[in-house]
This record gives C-alpha cells, sequence and structure tokens, in this order.
C-alpha cells in the first residue's frame, strides 16, 4: 500500500500533570512514542486491554484533551501539521468521533437534535432518516431522550452522528459493545461500506476478532504505546505469523484460541519501566530490553520489540 | 390518564402540606409554651398600677391557666375556623396584621430574590466559563468572603456608608416620615427598598453564583459537551446548547428552595433598616411574646417555604425529560 495516509500520528506522546496530596506535582505519562496511521479506503483497528490509552489517542487527534494534558510528537492531516486550532476546525467536518458510551449524549436534549446539529437543513434531515433506518433505529427515536434508549439503540445513534457528518476520518471508540452480533456485524459492515467509499476509519475495539476480519491493518495497543501494526491476515493467522510476545498472547487469550490469560498486569502510568513497557510480563526478556526500543520493521509489519524476527 | 395523574399529584401535595402544618403547629406551641417571657406582663407594658387583680383576670380571660394541650386545641379549633386570633402587639387581627405586613416584606423579598438570583447565575456562568483563569479566581474569592458575611452586618454598614456617609438613601422605614399613606410615590418606596434589598440578596447572591459556577463547571467537563464539541460545536455553542439547558435547571430548583433562606434573612434585614414587613413583625412579636401572632407567622412562613418547594418540583417536572416521561408513565 503506497498510498499516502490521511491521518499520521508520529511520536505522540500525553502526559497528564497531577497534583499528588499537597503541592507535589507529578506528570502521568499515559502515551509513550505512539506511532500509527491510517489511509483512505482503510479501517485500521485498535486493540488494546482497557486503560491503555485508546480513547486518548481518539481524544488527541482531535484536539479534545483536558487542559492538564500535555502532548509532544506530531499529528499531520493529509501530510499538513495540525495545530490545535486546527484539529478544532476540522472536528465535526473532517474528522468525526464515535464516542464510546451514552454518557456523550446531553441528557436533556432529544437524539435528533444533537445527531442533525444546530440548524439541520432538508437534506440533513433526509440523511439522518435513512441512517437511521439503516440501523434499524424506528421512526421517532429521533424524539427520543438519552435515558429512553436501550445500551444497543444508543450505540447505534453514535455511530449515525458520524455517517451523518460525512467527515473523512472516522474515530471510533468501542462502537460495538451492547450489541448483539447481527447488530455489531452490521454497524461493522457500515464501516466497511464508508471505507470503500474512500473514507478512513480507526476502529478502537474490544471485539477484536471481529475486527480482524474487517479490517485492514490492526495496531496493538500496550500502556500507552502500538507494540505491533500489521496486516489484520496476521491476526486471523495466528501466533506465527505475529511478531510482539504481546500480540501473541492476545491472541491466545481469545476464547476460540484457549482462553489463556498472561500472567501480571499492565503497568500503571505512575510507573513504568524502564525500556520496554512489556518486559515486566515478556517471558524473553533479556538485558537488552531495558534500553528505549523503536518500531521496526519487521516481515512487512512494525514492531517494538529487539527479539522480534 | 393524565387527570388522574394530576390527582394524584395534588392529593400527595395536600397531603404533605397539611401534615406540615400540624407539626410545625405543635412544635411552635410546645416552643411558645417554654417561654420565659410573661405575656401578661408584656401585654401590660409599662401601664403602671395593674393591680395582680387584674393580671389575674387577663390570665383567665387568655386562658392561660388551661393546661397546655386544651390551649393548643382551643387555638388550632379557632384557626381552623379561620380565626387566628387578635395580636397582643398590635391589637388587630392577626391575619390582617400578616397580610399587611407580608406585601411589605413581599416587595423586599421579590426584589432581593431576583437580584440575588439573576445576578447571581450571571456571576456564575462568567466564572464557570473562566473556569481555573483570573476572571474566575477573583470572583469566586470575592463570593466566597460574601458568603461569610452575616446579613446584619452587613446592613449595618450599607446603612452607615450609603444613608449615613453618603446620603444616598434614607434611613430605613418603607416609607418617608410623616408623608400620608395615599401620597407616597412608587420611586419613595423603591427609594427605600433598594438597600435592605441589597443587603438581603448579598449572602444569596454569593451562592447562586458559586452553586452556578460549580455546575457549570461538571457540565463543560462532561462527557456530552466533550462529543458536542467533537461535533464541531465552538464554545460559546457548546454553552448556549448544553451549558445552559443543563445548569438552568438545578438553578431554578436552588431559586425556590431558597425561600426559607430567604425569610430568615429578612427578619435580619428588615430589623436593621426598621422595615415594617412580616420578618420585622416576627421578632417583635417573640420579643414580645405576642403569642397569637408568632404562632400566625410561623404557620405562614411554613406555607410559604412550602409553596417554594412545590414551585420547584413542578419546575422540575416541567422542565426535565426524565421526570416528566416517568410522570406519565406513572
Ligand atoms: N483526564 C485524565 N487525567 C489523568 N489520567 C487520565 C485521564 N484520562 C485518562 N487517563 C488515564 O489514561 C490511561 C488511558 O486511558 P484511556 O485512553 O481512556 O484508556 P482506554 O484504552 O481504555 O480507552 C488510563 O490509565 C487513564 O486512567
Ligand atoms: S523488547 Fe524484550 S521485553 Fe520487550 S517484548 Fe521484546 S523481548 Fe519482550
Ligand atoms: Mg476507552
Amino acid at each position: 500500500m503506497k498510498r499516502q495516509p490521511v491521518l499520521s500520528v508520529e511520536d505522540l506522546s500525553v502526559s497528564f500533570r497531577m497534583y499528588d496530596t499537597g503541592l507535589e506535582q507529578a506528570d502521568l505519562q499515559v502515551i509513550s512514542n505512539l506511532t500509527l496511521d491510517v489511509c483512505p479506503g482503510e479501517i485500521v483497528a485498535i486493540a488494546g486491554s482497557s486503560g491503555s490509552g485508546k480513547s486518548l489517542l481518539a481524544h488527541a487527534v482531535m484536539g479534545l484533551l483536558p487542559g492538564n494534558a500535555s502532548v509532544t510528537g506530531k499529528i499531520l492531516y493529509k501530510g499538513m501539521l495540525l495545530s490545535q486550532k486546527e484539529k478544532e476546525k476540522l472536528r465535526g467536518k473532517e474528522i468525526a468521533l464515535v464516542p464510546q458510551s451514552v454518557s456523550y449524549l446531553d441528557p436533556l436534549m432529544t437524539v435528533g437534535a444533537q445527531v442533525t446539529g444546530r440548524t439541520p437543513d432538508e437534506k440533513t434531515l433526509k440523511a439522518q432518516k435513512e441512517i437511521f433506518q439503516r440501523f434499524h433505529l424506528k421512526e421517532g427515536t429521533e424524539k427520543l431522550y438519552p435515558f429512553q434508549l436501550s445500551g444497543g439503540m444508543a450505540r447505534r445513534i453514535l455511530v449515525s452522528t458520524a455517517v451523518l457528518s460525512n467527515a473523512q476520518i472516522i474515530l471510533a471508540d468501542e462502537p460495538t459493545p451492547g450489541l448483539d452480533l447481527e447488530m455489531a456485524v452490521e454497524a461493522l459492515k457500515i464501516f466497511r461500506e464508508l471505507a470503500d467509499e474512500g473514507k478512513s476509519v480507526l476502529l478502537i475495539t474490544h471485539d477484536i476478532d471481529l475486527a480482524f476480519h474487517i479490517a485492514d491493518r490492526v495496531a496493538v495497543f500496550y500502556a500507552g504505546t502500538t507494540v505491533e501494526i500489521a496486516d489484520a491476515e496476521d491476526f486471523q493467522k495466528g501466533p506465527k505469523a505475529l511478531r510482539h510476545p504481546y500480540s501473541k498472547a492476545l491472541w491466545e487469550a481469545l476464547p476460540q484460541n484457549g482462553f489463556k490469560p498472561i500472567p501480571g498486569f499492565q503497568p500503571y502510568a505512575k510507573d513504568l519501566p524502564k525500556g520496554c513497557l512489556f518486559s515486566p510480563r515478556c517471558p524473553y526478556k533479556t538485558e537488552e530490553c531495558e534500553k528505549e526500543i523503536p518500531m521496526t520493521k519487521v516481515r512487512g509489519g512494525y514492531v517494538r520489540c529487539i527479539h522480534a524476527d | 390518564m393524565k387527570n388522574k395523574y394530576y390527582l394524584k399529584f395534588t392529593g400527595k401535595y395536600l397531603l404533605r402540606v397539611v401534615t406540615l402544618l400540624i407539626a410545625v403547629s405543635v412544635v411552635s406551641f410546645i416552643l411558645v409554651s417554654l417561654s420565659p417571657v410573661d405575656p401578661v406582663q408584656q401585654y401590660v407594658g409599662a401601664v403602671p398600677n395593674v393591680s395582680v387583680e387584674q393580671r389575674a383576670k387577663i390570665a383567665e380571660y387568655w386562658g392561660l391557666n388551661d393546661p397546655p394541650v386544651q390551649r393548643f386545641l382551643a387555638w388550632a379549633g379557632s384557626v381552623l375556623h379561620g380565626d387566628f386570633g387578635v395580636s397582643l402587639l398590635y391589637r388587630r387581627p392577626v391575619l390582617d396584621i400578616i397580610a399587611e405586613k407580608f406585601t411589605a416584606s413581599l416587595a423586599l423579598m421579590m426584589t432581593a430574590w431576583l437580584f440575588s438570583g439573576i445576578l447571581g447565575f450571571g456571576t456564575g456562568c462568567a466564572m464557570g466559563m473562566f473556569h481555573g483563569k483570573w476572571p474566575d479566581k477573583i470572583l469566586k474569592k470575592l463570593c466566597l468572603v460574601m458568603c461569610s458575611i452575616p446579613t446584619f452586618w452587613i446592613g449595618i454598614v450599607f446603612l452607615m456608608v450609603f444613608s449615613v456617609g453618603l446620603g444616598w438613601f434614607p434611613m430605613g422605614m418603607s416609607v418617608p416620615q410623616g408623608v400620608p399613606a395615599e401620597k407616597v410615590t412608587i420611586l419613595q418606596r423603591i427609594h427605600h427598598l433598594i438597600l435592605p434589598a441589597l443587603t438581603l440578596s448579598f449572602l444569596s447572591f454569593a451562592n447562586v453564583a458559586l452553586h452556578t459556577r460549580e455546575k457549570l463547571v461538571d457540565v463543560l467537563e462532561s462527557d456530552y459537551v466533550l462529543f458536542a464539541e467533537a461535533r464541531g460545536e465552538t464554545k460559546w455553542s457548546v454553552l448556549k446548547r448544553h451549558g445552559f439547558r443543563n445548569i438552568l435547571l438545578p438553578a431554578v430548583t436552588m431559586q425556590f428552595g431558597s425561600f426559607s433562606e430567604l425569610f430568615g434573612g429578612s427578619v435580619l434585614a428588615e430589623n436593621v433598616f426598621s422595615y415594617p414587613g412580616l420578618g420585622a413583625a416576627a421578632s417583635a412579636a417573640g420579643m414580645n411574646s405576642d403569642v397569637p401572632l408568632l404562632l400566625g407567622i410561623t404557620l405562614f412562613s411554613a406555607l410559604f417555604v412550602f409553596a417554594g418547594n412545590m414551585l420547584a418540583n413542578i419546575i422540575y417536572g416541567i422542565v426535565d425529560p426524565q421526570i416528566r416521561e416517568g410522570y406519565r408513565n406513572e
């Protein structure tokens, strides 16, 4: 794939300024040297356990991080470096977010008013009707308030805001939990269709095995960084085709692959290990692993492990 | 369906107000009975040469020698017939006095109420929008200071500065002295109202502002504001579309729920400014052991506070979709 990425994230680090007890100030590094890109027509799935920084990446791209966050690294849209101001201009128009839960809807405003925005024209209203139909949302759903929605309905409504926005890039933050399998497949199919129309989708998801089937590439997150980025095919093939010990372990932990859990815990941002962030849990760890580990190209994919081959 | 709901709603409130009034009557009657002030002495007051027999006769006439329970029942019985008795202090029917004084107080309380509500809300919004920046920091400190200043003290300061020092406002009362009631102009009334109203709104202004600020900060940090921004809404649009909508409800509820503080504050403010309202009458009745008036005012103020809370609930029900739909489905 030699296309120019629409969105590239280069060496992104995000830390939060926190105040410990008293006036002591600590910087909490939650994303470290993260690198990722997505091309037109492509779905990149992001897999990783909760707390690995998936939502924060999406928020960072849209310039939605809170005031106490400091960001280093680059975020480029069509090759152009994005400042906060430009992010604000692009969001909702070029870049759309599908947020994680119903709490992202204003509890006192009807769903329709939130999906179609301030001053919807005829065309928008018509498009909204069509999209709702496509998602099996009954007529009249737009008049409901968020508390009247079931989890699945809320999820579909959140997805439809992004579809309606006509954005070039869609950042979908776990769009499938709460949907039954059929609906989840339906939602993912819609992302696939959008991608086939030339849009780009960053699909953050827990349903990794579903994602493997509709995504083009998969990025595995661990403790706020990308440990492996590879073709989705490799993830369907299994551990032999994968490169990073954590990706392999993630694969083995899937139900159909034996449900083998990985011992240990993802480190908390407050005490990250030196060098490789996975080293405390890695069976292949050597002294070398305590140095800074770069992303390297191995067998056509990218991996952050010096012992990968 | 709908009628049934309204019936249920009204019934619930009626039941509540009746139990409230009974409880308030009993408690205040007990408190008044425990008062060490002798009403006969207060009644007779400075008049010399009132013999012991005459005093005993007054006590007998008022039924002061009867056991408290009997006295309470007698009083409650006539109240049920709409007779609240005659004020010992003013020597006129209690209800007339309450009506007259409440009119004066209402002007004062409503001015202060609107003043603190509107300005407090506006200031709170400004603080919330500038959350953490210097306008917020300065205003917040100011409000915290205002919160800790007692009403009567600020009233005296206002009097000293604006009436005694600058001479901008009258020293007290609600009308100029020596002018017949029918000749008092509305401007004169307003002129007399300003300082007491400012005093009364002083504390609640700061409370409303701080409360609004907290709420707005919460809302602006909420997920749904984040998502609104993600959809491309500007800061101003977010404030208009989501901010106000979500803070107005708690603000209105708080405002109607503040009738008790309003009434409590009016007692202090009216006393400092010798403003002839219900608050001043309440403390006069207390000081002089004017039991019928005191009980009447107590019941009335309970009703007043209850009305405020009821209005708050009704408004909440109209505005909040969750409650509105909940009622509909009940
Ligand atoms: N505003 C914040 N302040 C401090 N820490 C935060 C904040 N938001 C998120 N984090 C931390 O950043 C890490 C990554 O969060 P997130 O991106 O939400 O994870 P996930 O991969 O589950 O979406 C978590 O450890 C979380 O506690
Ligand atoms: S760099 Fe070392 S510790 Fe990290 S995953 Fe590779 S082998 Fe394991
Ligand atoms: Mg998340």
